[in-house]
């Protein structure tokens, strides 16, 4: 066997030794040093992200198969997960002060141990070619996952919620591999680029059925509807900083990975077959999302519908099959960790000090706190896409991507996002009116956040300012996209 | 050219007004005043260095062999980028304008940070409230106004337009507890975008057919050899003519599309440089802090127009009949505020409508200048007003702001007499007075002999007609002065210590643009600024005919009005007795915002607006709210899906997987 094929993957090796440096840290120093552990964490990530930009930037990762084949990295990759690692360092960097609580005292490396591990399988995920790889990915992506969602033991919610998290990823999982098993019946490979090839021939029930299964068993992931059921019961019970790394990280590398499995393996039935069922779950997730987000009055349930229809506005990338859609859902992924951590950031912010989550808790806090609801009123700006922030601009672009495919349909699915944007732009604004116009007797009183959660902020908030206003990231995008491997997918 | 100092130009003007405008209300007001002042002083360094390195280092890429002068890139760096063609970018043009105005705007944006040091506190030295504020929004008009100049497309220079006109709408609305400074600066801001709406589908119009946003190609060749270099060249405009004269539909009511982009954008001109009938706004805008009248609505803003057709000039010599409309335009602006400015009692009010008239002769002077005339004298003569002016004319505001600071009033009733008790303001103001009014040696004398000169070359009649606009002026002034300064002596109200002058804050600017007024008019103008940067000797173009008749017509103003103003007397009534309609038509100014007012309310509002709104409250609104209520509903019959049982959960899971893929199936085969 040839070793140095273990250089190709010098970013889930760096994960993996950061793990491991967490996990001896957190082993065997001393009970008086633990409570450094959330910087020592913080850090080392830190130092692996720019480990993978470096080797990024210096040209070393150009594309490159490895292990027979199952394994592939190339720049587009390497830039998705360094997008990830950021937002994994903001999750840390604002999960600190939750981190250091007295609750979490005897759980503390737990967190950052199954939070590094999830990470993985999502490398994994974003780099398989081969499906027994893609599986190994998802399921250490998903099953520690339902550990971190109880990690809150006081709280009946948490449990709750962890519980509903396994079963149905569960259920997603066996249909998934049921999906799997029709495949490897109708090509006789687990490779996605034997699939892609086999498949090419032509068009039978068992295919579909087998694209249905494999649809759904990422879009549990990403919280498409109908696949959605469990994600506001389990944003609300999980601790905050669980929601947001499930919202964005998670939801992140599985948007990437179903592109890529949409486009490597069945990317040569894109017309015939999946390209409808899409283009029904896009319509069905944005609008199902949207209706629930109206009324719901928990701040992390409403940020869960919310997610929800902003996965089926990222799946607009995945239908627009062409180049232009991968760097956009690219800088959508981007913007979306910016502008959901800081609202994310504002909430935790408020929780930790007053335990309210409630939006009616959140009348004329720009009276007492007016910088928090500045950051508030940014992030949901952001996500409702209102210029010049980041958000618009990522939505400008996906959508703008999916016109590009050019069928008639897609003028008409775009139509629909657009009226739905509308209605989001509805709730968003309701959380802004709350805090800015609506009066309230017991209003939350002013408060100073601890250092590390505005650190969080200040971050997030300069990246919706940045992001939307310098036009470097997208176009780094467009330029890595447009040599990237998938290419030779979108031109059949 | 290294980037460095042009990006800090822009860069530091912008982060003080971030700085000061998020950390300014923290800070006292003394430290924000002179973090303000300080910064602007670094850029103003900075400009003046830019500008000196332009004019004289003689650096390849500034001037060529035969001594033209060229435009230099310094950068260019793409923004958003929609298509191929469809490029935004943002840069930096150092050209002979653009490094004048360089100079013009730093040198009074600092001028005034310091000028407000003094004027924005009371006699007891307590600052106004929100004076970080005004510092923080004074830098940012000057990072939009230097952003505005150096731009090396039109479409920047659109983005920044409109920033120039969002600060000036800001300054303006300073005193916001204050009704009239409310309405004045919404008018402001309504009446310049309105106009602004021309301006943008003129750019629209101009960029579809010629294919570019960028000014060197619009009017340049670029240099070979040297990059990032460019020659302002009428060859590049007439093949800009020429995709005109080609294109599909050249022609649109019986003129050419050119004519009708060139004449949109002058639009955009018109309502920033208050050209009539777009003017309206300019004497309301005196409600800002005067301070704010000196840098936007006197030096800066209000020439932007005027920086804009000279920015296009090669394009506006293809088309005679746009130039044409300048000349008009102007000529009959400059008469008409001249008139009004005669009557005004409001000392603000005078100079606005100065400034009005004054700007109108540089348009003119734009607009009667040709190649073959003195190798394009008006438009060299037009950039030299631009610069004296600047300097003169916010020296006169600064002098009318400290005598408001004094008084207490805008009106010249409650001055009167008051040589002896401010001698700094009165000797200053004296000269910015004989420098309007075109007296030898002052800088004004120089630089509307020069407009007058053109206007000869173009027309006798454009001639005679602006030289009778330059007499009134002399008069308007000096009658402004003798009123301020003289008429009858100065009776301080009781209760109240007797007026004086100002604190050195104050005193320095007017006696630094004092000086500037009194020797810039011997700077060789035609060296450094010309349409086509190929410097010529402007003595040798030098008219002492004109000269003396200029200078004849300017004293006979002066006369006029120390016979009727210098001394307590009867001849104004008389004069406004004997000619009651013409008085009154300039005492209200033509009545033109009555007429606006009338067009407004009871046209468009009444016949259009109305009936709009009906529909909009009933059919619109309607519509809306029927959605809002389908989208509640939907969301509430919705609402058991998510029932919180887990079996229900994996149920939905299984049927919409399964419905997903049969659906599919029965469709597809």
């Amino acid at each position: 066997m040839d070793y140095s094929q273990f250089l190709a993957m010098k970013q889930e090796i760096a994960i993996l030794v950061v793990f491991l440096l967490v996990f001896l840290y957190d082993t065997f120093m001393p009970k008086s040093a633990q409570k450094g552990l959330p910087v020592f964490a913080i850090v080392i990530t830190l130092l692996a992200t720019a480990a993978g930009f470096c080797s990024h930037c210096l040209g070393t990762a150009s594309n490159t198969v490895a292990f027979a084949g199952m394994y592939e990295t190339s720049p587009v990759i390497a830039a998705i997960k360094g997008i990830l690692n950021v937002g994994v360092v903001i999750v840390l960097i604002q999960s600190i002060r939750w981190a250091n609580s007295e609750n979490m005292l005897m759980r503390r490396g737990e967190f950052y141990e199954l939070l590094l591990v999830t990470l993985f399988g999502m490398y994994l995920m974003i780099s398989a070619r081969h499906f027994l790889l893609f599986v190994i990915g998802l399921e250490s992506a998903s099953l520690p996952l339902a550990a971190m969602v109880a990690l809150d033991k006081n709280r009946y919610e948490s449990h709750e919620a962890a519980v509903k998290y396994i079963l149905t990823a569960v259920f997603s999982s066996a249909i998934f591999m049921m999906g799997l098993s029709f495949i490897y019946g109708l090509t006789g490979s687990l490779y996605f680029e034997n699939i892609y090839f086999a498949l090419s021939g032509g068009l039978n029930t068992m295919l579909i059925i087998a694209v249905a299964f494999v649809i759904s068993g990422i879009g549990f992931k990403l919280s498409l509807v109908p696949f959605h059921l469990w994600t506001a019961d389990v944003y609300q019970g999980a601790p905050t900083s669980v929601t947001s790394y499930l919202s964005v990280i998670s939801k992140g590398a599985a948007a990437f990975a179903f592109l890529v499995v949409m486009a490597q393996v069945f990317g040569s039935v894109y017309s015939q077959v999946w390209e409808w069922m899409l283009y029904a779950l896009i319509i069905l997730t944005i609008t199902i999302g949207n209706l629930f987000a109206i009324r719901q009055r928990n701040m992390k349930r409403f940020l869960a519908f919310s997610s929800i229809s902003q996965a089926g506005y990222i799946m607009l990338g995945v239908i627009a099959f062409n180049v232009m859609g991968v760097a956009a859902l690219m800088y959508y992924i981007l913007v979306y960790i910016f502008s959901n951590l800081a609202a994310f950031g504002v909430i935790g912010a408020i929780e930790n000090a007053t335990g309210r989550v409630s939006m009616n808790d959140y009348r004329g806090l720009y009276r007492t706190n007016p910088r928090l609801s500045f950051c508030m009123m940014l992030a949901m700006f952001s996500l409702a896409g209102i210029p010049p922030f980041a958000g618009f601009f990522s939505k400008f672009f996906i959508f703008t991507s999916a016109i590009n495919q050019g069928s008639v349909a897609i003028y008409v699915l775009v139509l629909i996002a657009l009226i739905n944007t509308i209605i989001s732009l509805y709730y968003y604004l309701l959380v802004v009116k709350a805090m800015f116009i609506s009066e309230d007797e017991c209003v939350i009183a002013n408060f100073r956040s601890a250092f590390s959660e505005r650190l969080g902020l200040w971050i997030t908030v300069a990246g919706i300012i940045a992001l939307g206003i310098v036009s470097f990231f997208y176009s780094t995008l467009l330029e890595l996209t447009a040599t990237s491997s998938l290419n030779m997918y979108f031109i059949g | 050219m290294d980037i460095t100092i042009p990006v800090l130009i822009l860069a530091i003007p912008l982060f003080m007004f971030i700085f000061l405008g998020l950390c300014g209300m923290k800070m006292s007001h003394k430290l924000a005043g002179t973090l303000g002042t300080l910064g602007m002083g670094t850029v103003l360094v900075l400009s003046y260095f830019t500008a000196f390195t332009y004019f004289f280092s003689g650096a390849p890429e500034f001037v060529n062999a035969a001594g033209e002068r060229l435009q230099y890139m310094v950068f260019d760096q793409t923004w958003l980028q929609f298509t191929e063609k469809l490029v935004i970018k943002l840069g930096f043009l150092l050209d002979p304008i653009s490094a004048m105005m360089l100079v013009v705007i730093t040198t009074i944006s600092f001028m005034v940070h310091l000028y407000s040091m003094g004027y924005m506190r009371d006699h007891h030295g307590v600052y106004e409230h929100g004076f970080q504020r005004f510092y923080a929004f004074l830098s940012l008009f000057s990072f939009s106004m230097l952003g505005l100049v150096v731009a090396p497309n039109i479409f920047q220079m659109y983005i920044f337009w409109e920033l120039v006109g969002a600060s000036s709408y800001l300054l303006i609305g300073f005193y916001y507890t204050k009704p009239s400074a409310v309405s004045a600066s919404k008018k402001a801001f309504i009446v310049t975008r309105f106009a602004d709406l021309g301006f943008l589908v003129g750019i629209l119009v101009l960029s579809f057919y010629a294919g570019t946003f960028n000014f060197t190609e619009l009017t340049s060749i670029p240099v070979e050899g040297i990059a990032d270099t460019y020659q302002v060249s009428l060859s590049t405009s007439e093949s800009v003519l020429g995709i005109f004269q080609n294109s599909a539909a050249p022609m649109f009511m019986g003129a050419s599309v050119l004519t009708w982009a060139l004449v949109l954008i002058f639009m955009g001109g018109m309502g920033k440089s208050a050209m009539m009938p777009l003017h309206i706004w300019l004497p309301d805008a005196m409600e800002g802090p005067t301070p704010v009248s000196a840098l936007i609505h006197a030096a800066t803003m209000v020439v932007a127009g005027v920086y804009l057709v000279a920015r296009l000039f090669p394009l506006y010599l293809m088309e005679e009949t746009s130039l044409v409309i300048i000349t008009v335009v102007g000529a009959l602006t400059a008469f008409y505020a001249a008139m009004v400015a005669c009557v005004q009692v409001d000392i603000k009010r005078v100079l606005a409508f100065s400034t009005i008239s004054q700007i109108a002769f540089m348009m003119v002077s734009l607009g009667v200048a040709r190649p073959e005339f003195h190798h394009g004298l008006g438009y060299m003569a037009s950039m030299f007003h631009l610069f004296t002016h600047a300097m003169f004319k916010a020296l006169l505001f600064l002098g009318a702001g400290a005598l408001i600071h004094a008084i207490g009033s805008n009106d010249y009733t409650a001055m009167h007499g008051l040589r002896k008790h401010m001698p700094i303001t009165h000797i200053t103001f004296l000269i910015g007075c004989l420098a309007i009014a075109g007296i030898i040696p002052f800088s004004g004398f120089f630089s509307k002999d020069e407009i007058l000169s053109s206007c000869l070359g173009y027309d006798w009649m454009a001639y005679l007609w602006m030289s009778l606009v330059a007499g009134m002026t002399a008069f308007y002034m000096f009658r402004l002065y003798y009123l301020i300064f003289w008429w009858k002596e100065h009776k301080t109200p009781e209760g109240h210590h007797a007026p004086h002058d100002q604190p050195w804050t104050m005193s320095l600017p007017l006696v630094i643009l004092a000086a500037v007024s009194c020797v810039a008019g011997f700077i060789p103008f035609g060296n450094l600024v010309t349409w086509n940067g190929h410097p010529y000797d402007f003595m040798a173009h030098f008219d002492w005919s004109v000269a003396a008749v200029s200078l004849a017509v300017a004293l006979a103003g002066i006369g006029l009005a120390t016979v009727m103003y210098r001394k307590e007397n009867s001849l104004p009534e008389k004069f406004r007795k004997a000619v009651p309609a013409l008085w009154n038509w300039c005492y209200h100014r033509f009545y033109w915002d009555e007429l606006y007012i009338f067009i407004t309310h009871k046209i468009i509002f009444g016949c259009i607006c109305r009936p709009l709104a009906w529909f909009d409250r009933h059919i619109i609104d309607g519509t809306m709210d029927a959605f809002a209520t389908i989208t509640n509903k939907a969301s509430d019959a919705i609402k058991p899906l998510q029932s919180g049982q887990i079996q229900m959960y994996v149920w939905y899971y299984l049927i919409g997987v399964l419905a997903l893929g049969t659906i599919t199936v029965l469709c597809l085969i």
